[in-house]
């Protein structure tokens, strides 16, 4: 008689039963199984084409990368290609002198052994010098950690900060849920502060204090407030004021800033600009002790797109030399991030300028990926907001629309019956009449009783029309089988 | 003053527990002498490259295909890279929509976990599913999401051999469980001694701990020594028997320098017992491209496959995985490359096969270079490194070395081998980080610097140890 099973769902780590990751949820995994159907029997299903609208991945869905970019990191690969002739005729001469001197930085030159594990120095330099260009403050190599993308920094923190189950979270809603997963994993609490639909999703400090408030007395210590900047799922880019007053808050509450800026790059608008919350901090006044706060940034968004080398820092400011001991401590178990990803958040914070050889096309490269962006941001936008009962926020800048789908009595009943959340049931449904895959709003949260769907602006320009045609057609035959 | 969240007193207490001793306290004396003009050899980890291993070319030549796809419709391209890394380019590149930009699948490209799927198909002889092998940002990452995976609490215990890796003792503090340790047997090659393990694991049950899993790292790391068939056998019998799930750490399986015992899996031993065994008992086997003769610890590349989990733990797992959406992509080419590297009649296997050799004997070489130099030295005693990378010496300390140490407030190890890193510039690190028995003292060190810079490195230690027992113990009575 075998004995029962070591591990199975009755006896893993409860932490890990909680946590929820909708991104590539149910509704995904679905699709994924429809594509496979798309295959094996042709003609089957009411579409010919399963279009991933879930996931913030823009070279899947057709987005060029920087040519710059991946001529440095193929001349690192294989730095024997710098020996030979025929290289100057196929690669610009800037990209193989920044190769050359990113070789330089590198140990032996040795692109293949475990570097420091914070990140290997010269390339943390190299970063240091594009976050104080782009705020006017100084950057300190020693306070970036270099991450396979910036979700490991994110873990790592949540980690360091959750002692137990009453330590809490200040987290958006929505969000992106990175943040409620790893809070989830890591066994902590998520206290809620709600973005403000009706003003552009608009943070408001008065809610902040009140959920804040809250949750202390119910015995919850607040330690840490994350602000996503550019908004995710929400698009919205945080007013100059507001980010004085999260700032000041956090100073007052004695809150950890934990600020995931990974959208800097992808602002649509001309009224806003982006703002590191550190520049913020410091252009009031705060120094270096003044106020702990960590920034991440990534190399998977921005027009660069580099999601798969899983690229990716976080600058640590504002704590003591033993906290950023048991940091770098935690970090050394891993030994440290893969150098390519190490290579490219260099070349993300310090790309060609004016004067360099291949400046004009990567400018173009740049210029004509984040217009794109834009115009689609707006023509997506723009459809949404004239399909009967859906309401659609600006996105600012970001990757992202978040649409609200008033729904009617009739299909929240449906859904119920189907056992469903009602902005699943619907992305379930627009999934089977369309091919078209999104992340029913649940997955990042939401007033109770508002239904949302996230939608990226990522299917190539030419695609969209066909997109807002399908999803037209099917929301008008959705509204019509349950109009009340 | 209110306490600050990021005040150390307020930081979570199981980070403050891990230890990590591979980049511990030896290597960060190391790179403070380095930055002070000193020459230090760095065998504190198991890093190739670092001492100036070559990477295996058709690897590069294939990721930089696929880092810059423009040289594919290049016309010249053929004068600067062989047809056939031109050809796995293309065909890694067809399994990619997006290239190497795009998050993979969460458990990696699904072309590149059947390439795997068949390589451990032809390895062991029996079919495996692709679906069940999961692609990580390097072996450790694998590692770890399984451990939280299983410990639930302080009371959930692992089966861990002493010595260990310490990736092992870390992540089971970062998670709040309990290590359960089982020394192996120094005096008999590192042998594991059931009685002792029986006697350990009912002891941590008397104390209230319900042992989930066992560890076993084969070839060993720090010791080196490779399981025979009937070994593993045990081990299999063993987890069975008392309801483990056995953790398999096989990342040194292309490092074996002896011809006794060759690599054989915990796997493929399973499948050739039968069932109910082979058909019931929990496996997971973790493989990386950072050793072999590949070495290429940089890129982050590794796999775990998973046998007999019930699919729903399976779900949990995928989900996990999810939320950090996809391992690097050059990192998963280069295993794909790894385990389907050129064969006989490509264009690149001369080339390919003439390098791997050539690092292959030459590990082997060092590896009876430097268990020999060890041996020579007055109170040293040296196992053979019959696998892994590294050389795990017992060094005899002298009660006046012991009561120094005392003294300077460092462990007996610790000041042995901060000793050896100031007067020769080697950077090891001490027993203690990996466990030991009580009062028996060693230290790591690695194969890997160049051979030929190999009989100063021996002579060097031998002049600093002989100088260090003379110093703590008088002449020797010879």
């Amino acid at each position: 008689m075998a004995p029962a099973a070591s591990v199975a769902v009755e006896n893993l780590n409860p932490k890990v039963l909680k946590c929820e990751y909708a991104v590539r949820g149910e509704i995904v995994i679905h699709a994924q199984r429809l594509q496979q159907q798309l295959q094996t029997q042709p003609g089957s299903l009411p579409f010919d084409q399963i279009l991933f609208c879930n996931i913030g991945n823009p070279q899947s869905l057709g987005q060029q990368p920087v040519t710059f970019f991946r001529e440095v990191l193929a001349l690192c690969d294989h730095p024997c290609l710098l020996e030979k002739e025929e290289t100057k005729s196929l690669f610009s001469a800037d990209a193989i002198s920044r190769a050359k001197q990113i070789l330089a930085t590198i140990p032996g030159r040795a692109t293949g052994a475990y570097s420091h594990s914070q990140g290997i120095k010269g390339l943390r330099d190299a970063i240091a010098a594009g976050i104080t260009s782009r705020d006017g403050f100084p950057a300190n190599a020693d306070d970036i950690f270099i991450t396979d993308g910036a979700s490991p920094g994110v873990h790592m923190m949540m980690q360091l900060l959750i002692r137990n189950e009453k330590d809490g979270i200040l987290c958006p809603i929505p969000q992106y849920p990175l943040y409620s997963a790893s809070i989830a994993l890591h066994g902590g609490a998520l206290v809620p502060y709600y973005l403000d639909e009706k003003t552009g999703w608009g943070l408001e400090i008065s809610d902040l204090k009140k959920q804040l408030e809250d949750a202390r007395s119910k015995g919850i210590d607040v330690r840490a407030l994350v602000v996503i900047n550019p908004g995710n799922p929400t698009g919205q880019v945080l007013a100059e004021d507001n980010q004085y007053d999260i700032v000041k808050f956090c100073k007052n509450e004695g809150l950890v800033l934990l600020a995931d800026e990974v959208y800097q790059e992808n602002i649509y608008v001309d009224n806003k600009k982006f703002n590191s919350f550190k520049k913020i901090a410091r252009s009031m006044g705060y120094g270096e002790d003044d106020l702990p706060l960590v920034s991440f940034q990534s190399v998977s968004k921005g027009y660069y797109g580099e999601c798969g080398k899983r690229g990716g820092y976080m600058e640590i400011t504002g704590f003591s030399a033993p906290v950023r001991e048991q940091i770098y401590k935690v970090a050394s178990v891993n030994l440290c991030s893969n150098i390519t990803g190490q290579i490219l958040a260099s070349l993300v914070m310090n790309p060609p300028k004016v004067g360099d050889e291949s400046y004009a096309s990567y400018k173009a490269e740049k210029d004509a990926i984040l217009q794109s962006l834009a115009r689609r941001a707006k023509a997506l936008e723009d459809a949404f907001n004239k399909l009967e009962g859906i309401s659609c926020n600006k996105a600012e800048g970001a990757m992202y629309l978040f649409p609200q789908i008033h729904l009617p009595q009739k299909a929240i009943e449906a859904a119920k019956a189907a056992k469903k959340a009602p902005d699943a049931f619907y992305a379930l449904r627009l999934l089977e009449s369309t091919g078209i895959v999104v992340v029913p709003g649940s997955g990042f949260g939401q007033v109770p009783g508002t239904w949302h769907i996230r939608c990226t602006i990522l299917p190539q320009e030419d695609k969209i029309p066909a997109v807002i045609t399908r999803f037209k057609a099917f929301h008008e035959v959705f509204m019509a089988e349950y109009r009340d | 003053m209110a306490r600050k969240p990021l005040d150390y007193e307020e930081l979570n207490e199981n980070v403050k527990k891990v230890r990590y001793a591979v980049r511990g306290e030896l290597y960060l004396r190391a790179s403070e002498l380095q930055k002070e003009g000193k020459k230090i050899i760095f065998t504190n980890v198991g890093n190739p490259h670092a001492l100036g291993q070559k990477p295996l070319t058709f690897g590069r030549q294939v990721v930089a295909l696929c880092q810059a796809p423009f040289l594919l419709d290049d016309p010249h391209v053929g004068l600067m890279f062989p047809a056939d890394a031109i050809a796995r380019a293309k065909h890694y590149l067809a399994m990619t929509p997006g290239g190497l930009g795009a998050y993979s699948d969460s458990r990696g490209i699904p072309g590149i976990r059947k390439e795997v799927a068949d390589f451990i198909h032809k390895r062991d002889g029996y079919p495996t599913d692709p679906e069940l092998i999961y692609l990580t940002d390097g072996a450790s990452q694998g590692v770890m999401q399984i451990l939280n995976t299983i410990i639930r609490n302080e009371r959930d215990g692992i089966l861990v051999p002493v010595p260990q890796y310490p990736l092992y003792s870390a992540s089971i503090s970062l998670y709040g469980g309990s290590l359960v340790p089982y020394y192996l047997e120094e005096e008999a090659n590192w042998s594991l001694d059931f009685v002792n393990i029986r006697q350990t694991v009912a002891e941590a049950r008397s104390k209230g701990i319900t042992v989930r899993a066992m560890v076993i790292i084969n070839p060993g790391n720090p010791t080196g020594q490779c399981l025979s068939e009937a070994n593993i056998k045990e081990v299999l019998q063993f987890c069975y028997h008392e309801n483990l799930v056995l953790l398999a750490d096989e990342v040194y399986q292309q490092n074996i320098f002896q011809d006794e015992r060759p690599f054989i899996s915990a796997r493929k031993v399973m499948f050739d017992m039968g069932p109910p065994l082979s058909r019931e008992l929990q496996l997971v086997s973790f493989h990386t491209v950072s050793k072999g003769n590949w070495g290429e610890c940089g890129q982050r590349g590794g796999y775990f496959e998973m046998t007999n989990l019930p699919p729903k733990t399976v779900d949990e797992i995928y989900k996990v995985a999810s939320i950090s959406l996809s391992p690097n992509v050059p990192g998963q080419i280069f295993m794909g490359v790894m385990i389907n590297p050129p064969k006989p009649g490509d264009v690149s296997y001369p080339k390919f096969t003439a390098e791997s050799k050539y690092v292959h004997e030459s590990l082997r070489r060092r590896a009876r270079m430097m268990t020999d130099g060890f041996n020579s030295c007055r109170n040293v005693v040296c196992n053979f490194t019959e696998g892994a990378m590294y050389s795990f010496p017992q060094i005899r300390l002298p009660p006046r070395a012991i009561e120094a140490a005392k003294r300077a407030g460092k462990a007996p190890d610790v000041f042995y081998c901060l000793k050896l890193l100031e007067a020769t510039g080697i950077s090891t690190v001490p027993g203690s980080g990996f466990g030991q028995k009580e009062g028996v003292f060693h230290l790591r060190t690695t194969i890997l610097p160049a051979e030929e810079d190999f009989p100063a490195i021996m002579s060097s230690f031998k002049k600093f140890n002989d100088s260090f027992m003379e110093q703590y113990e008088g002449y020797s009575r010879m």
